[in-house]
């Protein structure tokens, strides 16, 4: 196994690096090119927003950045590691200590308190019981859900349900922090709270955060925004230069 | 530490899920305590018919007057006489002994209790020939035989009816209008092949029979034990030949008595026997696999509907053995729980369903850990697979599956 090692690459590489990256579904007649040649570059400390419209393969971008899904072609280095060279278990484990997600629709588990929710990344690196209770008990304080340990997520609000996600993500420190839709599923007074949420992490905390979304206002935090059109990079020379 | 990891998660799981978990273990239980429950009953209604064969004793030839009748037939043949019984011990090889019976139906009084039955005149030839022992008490000796002496012995039936728990040798039994003594109680049988109670009797001697109760020399019921190595069927030629000469029928005469095998009775109930044993299993064997389905059923669906669980576990850092070690600890353990409870379920229901039908309680230990491993592996295996085809998905497509 691949173990991906981010702080060999140097102050020179770039966190994130997409090099000609394409990603098709199905074959034959029946395949559609999600993205197509994309080149992109994110440096730590960034907050990145993906916009677009539906189809345009922001997702799909995002989806392989955080290691969930693989390119077809292309290369994809992370912290100078070729993530296309690794093979599922070495996928696992990058996500495992350097990723952390949060979902359009929360994604938490169901019947399963906020507290154990947030410990779950803790549980699979192997972390003892009391500290992963108390980082997870921090991690909730920091995304203001203290007193709601207990909660369940159906006993929890959308907006609540999201920062349970997003203190799960936390937990394990990540180095970057992806956020797919994060406000979709919420009103517009929880749309910004998650938003200045993020914004705060990525400042006080120096998580790079990249975050899917289709609102220029949400995108607005962001302190550069790429715009994905028909599986490629619209305005990312753009966008670098401003 | 995996290990202990993946117990924690699968616990947690397993106790989040009351209701999943439940209907899980119901389906596991249920396939394995139908399967414990039909073997089980079979096991014992089949040992039931065995052990009434038994009590017929084997070897024994039995010999009426008359050719079998249908109903409504009465027989005009002539009964047989003690000389033919002597002349059967005299001139038959391979015979170990003839028992002369004749028997009449009675009211058996003692004290104020009464209870219609069967009294048979016997010679102590007839616990031979039947393999028949005494609870208590002695056969009868010779001068009660010659003599055709007042004394009797009590089937169990009788001695149950009339005295209950009390012993009742030395007391005094009325047959009808004759006071006997009861010498001895014969060990019970229990109900023969076709349902009688062969244990509903009272035998007195012969003689006592034929002077005080029936008032003639007749007898009826000639039943022979033969050596266990020898030719049945020659004896059985033997004898026909010998009855015929002593009852002077010419050639063209049919025989007017009717010699009957036990050993053909018993060979076309072994094959009943058989017949029900392979019928039983072949009724096991479905219910296994009944249960196997219903197990696999809820394995599959419980685990495809989990598909984004997997999804999310894989996305926060499991890796994939961590994400099927996990899956497997939940099968495993309510595999478990399921087989365990099948066999608690399938042992009280065989319990009380063998007492309500009358029949053996006999627990196989072979049905009971073939079923416990046909349904653990058929849990384990659906529980195991579905799980590890959805974590092999890319994280995302599980993360998406609804």
């Amino acid at each position: 196994m691949v173990h991906p090692n981010p702080d060999a690459g140097g102050a020179g590489s770039p966190l994130i690096e997409f090099r000609t990256l394409s990603k098709i579904y199905g074959t034959g007649t029946a395949a559609v090119a999600a993205l197509r040649g994309v080149d992109l570059t994110i440096d730590a400390g960034e907050f990145v927003a993906f916009m677009g419209p539906s189809g345009s393969g922001k997702s799909t971008a995002m989806n392989i950045l955080g290691c969930l899904d693989v390119p077809s072609a292309g290369s994809y280095r992370f912290s100078g590691t070729a993530v296309e060279t690794l093979d599922r278990d070495a996928r696992a484990t990058l996500r495992r200590h350097y990723l952390g997600f949060v979902f359009q629709g929360f994604n938490l588990l169901a019947r399963t308190s906020a507290l154990e929710n947030v410990e779950l990344p803790l549980l699979y690196r192997r972390v003892g019981p009391r500290e992963r209770h108390q980082r997870a008990a921090e991690a909730l304080a920091t995304v203001g859900l203290t007193g709601w340990e207990t909660h369940t997520p159906n006993e929890l609000s959308g907006g609540q349900q999201q920062r349970v996600a997003i203190a799960r993500a936390l937990v394990s420190l990540p180095t970057v922090l992806l956020a797919d839709e994060p406000t979709g599923n919420l009103d517009t007074v929880r749309s910004h709270d998650i938003m200045h949420l993020l914004r705060d992490l990525n400042q006080t905390r120096g998580i790079t955060v990249v975050m899917v979304t289709h609102e220029a206002e949400m995108a607005a935090y962001a302190s550069r925004i790429l715009s994905f059109r028909d599986g490629q990079l619209e305005s990312s020379a753009a966008a670098r230069g401003a | 530490m995996m290990l202990w990891n993946a117990l924690l998660l699968g616990l947690r799981e397993i106790r989040r899920n009351m209701l999943r978990s439940f209907l899980t273990v119901l389906g596991i239980v249920i396939g394995v305590a139908a399967v414990i429950v039909i073997v089980t009953l079979g096991t014992g209604a089949t040992l039931q018919v065995k052990d009434q064969i038994g009590s017929l004793g084997s070897n024994m030839l039995i010999v009426r007057p008359g050719q079998r009748m249908g109903p409504g037939m009465t027989s005009t043949a002539p009964a047989f006489t003690v000389n033919d019984a002597a002349a059967i011990t005299r001139e038959i090889p391979n015979i170990v002994a003839v028992a002369p019976t004749n028997s009449q139906s009675a009211t058996a009084i003692a004290g104020n209790a009464n209870w219609a039955t069967t009294v048979t005149g016997a010679d102590n030839a007839f616990f031979t020939v039947r393999a028949w022992s005494l609870a208590s008490g002695r056969v009868f000796n010779d001068a009660e035989l010659r003599a055709g002496r007042a004394v009797c012995i009590l089937g169990a039936s009788v001695k149950r009816q009339l005295f209950g728990a009390q012993d009742p040798l030395a007391g005094t039994l009325r047959l009808n209008k004759l006071a006997c003594e009861i010498i001895g109680v014969l060990v019970a049988k229990g109900q023969s092949t076709m349902g009688a109670d062969q244990d509903d009797l009272v035998i007195v001697p012969l003689r006592t029979l034929q002077r005080r109760i029936v008032g003639n020399q007749d007898i009826r019921l000639l039943q022979l034990s033969v050596r266990d190595a020898a030719d049945t069927d020659r004896v059985r030629t033997d004898l026909e030949r010998l009855l015929r000469e002593r009852r002077h029928l010419a050639k063209i005469e049919e025989n007017n008595f009717s010699i009957m095998d036990m050993k053909e009775i018993m060979a076309t109930m072994a094959g009943t026997t058989r017949t029900l044993t392979g019928l039983l299993g072949a009724v096991g064997a479905v219910s296994l696999l009944v249960g196997g389905i219903g197990i696999m059923n809820i394995m599959l669906v419980s685990v495809t509907e989990r598909t984004r669980e997997i999804g999310i576990r894989l996305a926060i850092g499991a890796l994939e053995h961590e994400v099927l070690l996990q899956f497997l600890v939940e099968a495993v353990v309510l595999s478990a729980l399921g087989g365990v409870l099948g066999i608690v379920v399938a042992v009280l229901g065989s319990l009380v369903l063998a007492h309500a039908l009358g029949v053996p309680f006999v627990l196989e230990p072979g049905i009971i850990v073939l079923a416990l491993l046909f349904s653990g592996v058929v849990g384990v295996v659906f529980g195991f697979y579905p799980a590890r085809k959805a974590a092999r998905l890319n994280p995302i497509d599980a993360l998406r599956h609804e």
